[in-house]
């Protein structure tokens, strides 16, 4: 038979049997939309994650220590190359790593535990200080405020919890000023040389008390990600150009004044680099290695996020095609049931030199033309399903006032996988009932009353 | 007038079935010659095996033993695919209960075959009414079958045999069902066609007295035999 006409015998015996097979259709539909559902769900989910990942420029970010690096309290020194000196990070590194292809900036990290006032009240805390690409991190999109107004200003933003600590209405701290109380180093004075210089400390240094004040400008609702020597456990942010100026004490500054570092310059413990692209990543690593320089990079953290979405989304296929495969057993029902309805048809059809093919093909297009009507509508309601988990969830997060999110996600991949997936399970569904059929002895079929 | 050469040749066919242990011969080693453009009545009491051997001759079912040769070609040894295609271009089929399918219309039965020989569509349409119009129904062809009367409907049924031009029809008790009048006029119409087309009939009945006013031929079956052959009165009825 022509396709055009096997088409057309299989809809008109869909249209008969109206109501059964609209059932079973819509079975299918539930099925493809459990399906869709459970996938978009993982696919937004995904989205979200590694929108928010790469906002963060946890991916695009090497983070650089010298070599001897303490590794910490207990656990063996590194081994180092005794053949090569050991580099460390002063300006002509960071220099040297800004000339690096590929390469956006390098950014010291400036932290410190200190002091501040508010309403003549101390409060211990952490400091750091902020590049101003944070300034499109995802972790600034929701905040109360506004971000730094310049790279030197002399602003703060406030994590929530130490805004509330300052105050029980933390919004009422924008735009109030705050006192911030550190440890200013300075350098004694050798023979010979001038004081004034900020690099050159061969002396060692003193430390100065000294206060600034800080607007605060903004407070971020979460924490700004914590990446490997990241700035996640500081309370208080400022810029960074303008925490660098402070010369304020850090942790490391006795470290090398005990070592006697043979360096005359300002050492960094560390330094952030950040590439174009988290592609870029893995070859710039490899370049700032041979400078002789540890480095650190999240991608190996990114990768494994991505094998974990993979298994994810494979489970939530698998959860969601479980009800596809009970629709299937409805498309065999109604097909087995459809045989033996139409046993005398099949025989007359036979009789008038229908071919076992062709009385094959009629079922089989009839199964296929149910998946492909369930899997329209399946892909429509997981589509409306993935909506309203969507809007549900969104209403849960503002009641707790957290930002709204796109939780599910429908791309096109999935409306013609679904519509596929719908179409080739039915078929398998109509290959026993099929072939039943067309194995029916046509004198026996006509026989049957 | 009937031709020497044979359209329908059965050679020592059997068909036998399993029924449990047992077996049954529902044919029984029947040879028989059915000339061109014969008609010929199959006679005999139910369970004779007179519908069976219709179906063997049909291509529906296959002998167990035998050889059946329509037009020089022996249906057992052909496949299945070659078998249809023997139903569907060679032979055309009437059954006692009609066969029509409910759900389609008059046109659309009659268009069935040609739509499984795969007839051009634009052909359709007239091959549609040229077998309506042998049949004597062109109006009414956009109803159904359950909105006609009985003899309509095997008026329908034989158009719908014709449609694909077969050289040999085959009927089934086609006077089956229907009251003694409008039997006549189905048995008168098949008379025809052999007439103006030159087809070759073979009819399963039980009404003797009928077979022998309309066929040219009587063939006797009992328990799956061929009890003979004897001329029936042709013309009785003209």
């Amino acid at each position: 038979m022509k396709p055009q006409d096997l088409t057309d015998l299989a809809l008109r015996n869909l249209r008969e049997a109206i109501l059964r097979n609209a059932l079973t259709t819509l079975g299918i539909a539930v099925g493809v939309a459990s399906l869709v559902a459970m996938l978009s769900l993982g696919v937004g989910l995904q989205q979200l994650a590694s929108k928010r990942l790469s906002q963060s420029g946890l991916f695009d970010t090497i983070f650089v220590t010298p070599k001897n690096n303490f590794r910490g309290m207990g656990r063996p020194q590194r081994e180092v190359d005794s053949d090569k000196p050991v580099r460390v990070l002063d300006n002509d590194a960071r220099h040297e790593l800004e000339k690096l292809p590929n390469v956006i900036e390098v950014y010291p990290q400036v932290r410190f535990f200190t002091e501040v006032r508010f309403n003549n009240k101390p409060y211990a805390t952490v400091v750091a200080g902020l590049p101003d690409s944070s300034r499109n991190s995802g972790a600034f999109d929701g905040m109360q405020g506004n971000f730094f107004s310049s790279s030197t200003a002399n602003e703060a933003i406030l994590q929530i919890e130490f805004a509330k600590d300052l105050s029980d209405k933390p919004s009422s701290l924008v735009g109030q000023e705050l006192t911030l109380r550190y440890a200013e180093r300075q350098a004694i004075p050798t023979v010979g040389s001038d004081p004034s210089s900020s690099a050159a400390e061969p002396g060692g240094f003193s430390v100065v008390p000294k206060e600034l004040r800080l607007k605060i400008v903004g407070i971020v609702e979460t924490e700004p990600a914590a990446g490997y020597g990241g700035y996640g456990n500081a309370r208080l942010l400022m810029p960074l150009e303008t925490a660098s100026t402070l010369r304020a004490a850090q942790v490391n500054d006795l470290r090398d004044i005990v070592r006697g570092s043979t360096s005359n310059k300002t050492t960094y413990p560390s330094l952030s680099v950040r590439a174009k692209s988290p592609s870029q990543v893995e070859a710039l690593e490899a370049s700032i290695k041979n400078l002789g320089f540890n480095a650190f990079s999240l991608l190996d953290a990114s990768k494994s996020l991505r094998t974990f979405f993979s298994v994810f989304d494979l489970l939530l296929g698998i959860f969601g095609s479980l009800a596809l495969a009970v629709a299937t057993l409805g498309i065999v029902n109604t097909l087995v049931m459809a045989i033996l309805e139409r046993r005398r048809e099949i025989g007359v059809l036979k009789a008038l030199g229908a071919a076992d093919s062709d009385v094959q093909q009629l079922f089989f297009v009839e199964a296929g033309v149910m998946g492909f009507l369930g899997g329209i509508f399946g892909v429509g309601f997981g589509w409306l399903l993935g909506r309203a988990i969507t809007f549900g969830t969104n209403v849960y997060l503002k009641r707790q006032n957290l930002n709204p999110i796109e939780l599910s996600s429908v791309p096109w991949w999935l409306v013609i996988t679904a519509l596929v997936f719908a179409v080739l399970v039915s078929l398998a569904a109509g290959l026993y009932p099929a072939s039943r059929a067309a194995k029916l002895n046509p004198v026996d079929a006509l026989r049957y009353e | 007038m009937p031709d020497t050469k044979p359209a329908v040749q059965l050679d020592h066919i059997s068909r036998h079935y399993k029924m449990g242990e047992t077996s049954v011969r529902a044919v029984d080693d029947v040879s028989l010659s059915v000339a061109h453009g014969e008609y010929l009545a199959l006679l005999g009491s139910s369970g004779s095996g007179k519908s069976t051997l219709l179906n063997l001759m049909a291509g529906l079912d296959r002998p167990t033993s035998g050889a059946i040769l329509a037009n020089g070609v022996n249906l057992a040894a052909l496949s299945p695919l070659d078998l249809a295609r023997y139903r569907r271009n060679t032979v055309g089929m009437i059954f006692q209960s009609f066969n029509l399918l409910p759900r389609m219309t008059l046109e659309e039965n009659v268009e069935l075959p040609l739509r499984l020989a795969e007839v051009e569509r634009s052909e359709r349409a007239g091959r549609v009414r040229e077998a309506l119009e042998r049949v004597r129904l062109t109006h009414r062809v956009g109803h159904r079958p359950a909105e006609l009367s009985g003899g309509e409907q095997q008026r329908v049924a034989i158009a719908r045999a014709l449609v694909n031009r077969p050289k040999i029809l085959l009927a089934d008790e086609p006077t089956g069902n229907l009251d003694s009048a409008t039997g006549e006029t189905i048995l008168s119409l098949l008379r025809d066609l052999q007439a103006q087309l030159g087809m070759t009939i073979v009819m399963v009945t039980h009404e003797r007295p009928l077979a022998e006013r309309y066929a040219d031929r009587l063939a006797t079956m009992g328990d799956g035999k061929l009890l003979g052959t004897s001329p029936a009165r042709t013309g009785a009825a003209q």
